[in-house]
């Protein structure tokens, strides 16, 4: 049954349709495969219980003849940042588990976020929720209360974050497919890092309702699987207008899938300068290259784009993405839900403040300070005005390039997974990995990232993948997944990892 | 600019952020590597550059106007750390002013 875990969705969605195999039999699967891969740390909540009844009521809809939808038996992890109704949301934080008289309780969400409905309409199983970096605030999953999460190919190495879990519940063959959110890179550089497809839509493509607010105008949902085209079925089910989210778009969503069959032959790839420069580590390079050639000779064509403002996109982002975050993140206070830390005769303040040094980890207090610090009167104008006119620049950048080209291609990461614990102490470090995934954020664009050729194994490491990633004019992730889609051909499809747990 | 022990207590007041005092040097030392990045910005002359504060999305649509269930009281408390009385209790507090 495990090889049903490592087919394309639509395929196994069709033997799922046909009564070729049980919902039941596929859910036993993945949570045989949440067991014997808990060393990896990918899963912070999951119920045998709810994930068993959904797939027998899916299977008992089959045998009365009712038609089944599009993700019918198909895993899903979601990251513990995404609303569901069956699972804690505790976002890798403290301070969203309220202490009981047995024992701590991850909080429980009144409602699904409209993402996890739109999955459950067309049959998909929630699987359980993903370890992530505590509030989406890092990029290797080390900042999570629950303790990091490993990247299969080398349990010594991060698997990039902030969607860690999702990535490596994908990679680790134990969901085919996942969701993440993606405020700074964290779909795309987990992704990367673990060998897998990951999807960041472009803002206003996915609705954000039920998706604990970070950067409100920086973040999109976006899924994880192990081939383009699954990607592209879970991208079509999720994406769309919804009147919880007043900043989802109601143009009509393109046949994502269909993009996958298209041919390469014309497109015009834009290479940055600026991304291929210092500091990119010299293996990702050939990799990244080996597959930029490969679609050359397929047909696309190459041209050099300039985005000269790119080295600025840390300093903005951070300010950007703190600032929103103080302010989303007040709501975490000891009242409505969640950690309350009080002692007796303390004030509602000493409450507030108990409360939230209890509960939040050092990377979200730092976030918290700086955002409060860029927002406070007297830096306004210095700090977050100057932040915003940049992030014009950087938007002036994408679309004088997008005049000329029709996608980007460029790295993901600029190094290979890094090594547990080497980043934890020096955060600037941490945010300047970053440097290629945040500008698609701040400019609202799409980007996917699929991954390379693995690099070689040596005496010191093994195989390690690394990601290619694909950067597309807002609206226009069709572009990607054909591009993508036709690298996936081209490679002979995406391998597993080598040391498989 | 450098940043001083007092603004860190200052902003942490403002952040309703109670630090142990173990704390505040290493976070005081954090941000200010990040914000001496940050000053790159400084290099960029911005003026007359309109800010992006959100990004456009076509026109919102006008949602229905139709009455739709909230959430009931027990579902809105179900979660709090402290419910009384139909509603979340907090410890008495004065008004400072």
């Amino acid at each position: 049954m495990r090889q049903l875990l490592e087919i394309p969705i639509s395929e196994l969605a069709e033997r799922v349709r046909q009564g070729e195999v049980t919902a039941e039999a596929v859910a036993t699967a993945s949570l045989e495969a949440i067991a014997n891969r808990s060393s990896l740390n990918a899963f912070v909540h999951e119920s045998h219980e709810s994930v068993l009844d959904a797939a027998r009521s899916i299977d008992k809809r089959r045998a009365r003849g009712e038609p089944l939808g599009k993700l019918a038996g198909v895993p899903v992890a979601i990251k513990d940042a995404i609303c569901t109704l069956d699972f804690p949301t505790t976002c890798g934080s403290r301070i969203l588990c309220r202490a009981t008289k047995s024992k701590s309780q991850g909080w429980r969400s009144p409602f699904d976020a409209t993402v996890v409905e739109r999955l459950r309409v067309q049959d998909a199983l929630i699987m359980g929720k993903t370890n992530m970096d505590e509030f989406a605030m890092g990029s290797s999953t080390e900042t999570s209360a629950y303790g990091p999460t490993l990247n299969p190919w080398d349990p010594s190495r991060i698997p990039g974050g902030s969607s860690g879990g999702s990535a490596v519940a994908v990679a680790a063959r134990i969901t085919p497919v996942s969701l993440g959110s993606d405020t700074g890179g964290s779909i795309r550089q987990p992704a990367g890092l673990c060998g897998v497809v990951g999807v960041r839509p472009s803002y206003g493509r996915v609705s954000r309702y039920g998706l604990v607010a970070f950067g409100s105008s920086l973040e999109q949902i976006g899924p994880f699987a192990n081939d383009t085209r699954s990607a592209a079925r879970v991208l079509n089910v999720i994406a769309g207008h919804d009147c919880h989210d007043s900043t989802t778009a109601v143009n009509s969503i393109p046949n994502f899938e269909g993009a996958c069959d298209r041919g390469v032959a014309g497109i015009r790839l834009g290479i940055p300068e600026e991304y291929f420069g210092e500091g990119l580590d010299s293996d990702v390079r050939s990799q990244v290259n080996e597959a930029i050639s490969a679609l050359e000779d397929a047909g696309c064509e190459l041209k050099k784009v300039h985005l000269p403002h790119t080295a600025y996109g840390v300093a903005t982002y951070y300010i950007v993405a703190t600032a929103e975050a103080s302010s989303n993140l007040a709501r975490f206070d000891g009242v409505r839900f969640g950690l309350r830390v009080e002692c007796p005769g303390s004030d509602l303040k000493e409450l507030y403040g108990a409360t939230r040094d209890a509960g939040f980890g050092r990377e979200v207090k730092r976030r918290i300070l700086l955002g409060t610090y860029v927002l406070s009167a007297g830096y306004y104008d210095a700090y977050y005005k100057k932040a915003q006119q940049v992030r014009t620049l950087i938007r002036r950048d994408f679309e004088q390039a997008f005049n000329e080209v029709d996608a980007i291609v460029a790295p993901i990461s600029p190094t290979l997974p890094f090594a547990l614990g080497q980043h934890v102490n020096d955060p600037l470090a941490m945010y300047l990995s970053d440097v290629y995934t945040l500008p698609c954020n701040l400019a609202g664009l799409c980007g996917i990232s699929v991954p390379a050729r693995p690099t070689s194994a040596t005496s010191e490491r093994p195989s390690l993948p690394v990601g290619l990633q694909i950067l597309g004019r807002p609206f226009d992730e069709e572009t990607l997944f054909t591009v993508a889609s036709a690298w996936e051909k081209l490679c002979g499809g995406f391998p597993a990892p080598s040391v498989a747990p | 600019m450098s940043i001083t022990r007092e603004n860190i207590l200052n902003i942490a007041k403002l952040a309703q952020l109670r630090l142990e005092s173990d704390e505040v040097a290493g976070l005081q030392s954090d941000l200010a590597s990040i914000l001496e990045h940050i000053e790159k910005l400084g290099e960029l002359d911005t003026s007359g550059i309109q800010p992006t504060a959100h990004l456009v999305v076509d026109a919102a649509p006008m949602r229905m106007d139709v009455v739709v269930p909230g959430l009931s009281n027990e579902s809105a408390l179900a979660e709090a750390p402290r419910p009384r009385e139909g509603g979340f209790a907090v410890p008495a507090f004065v008004d400072e002013g």
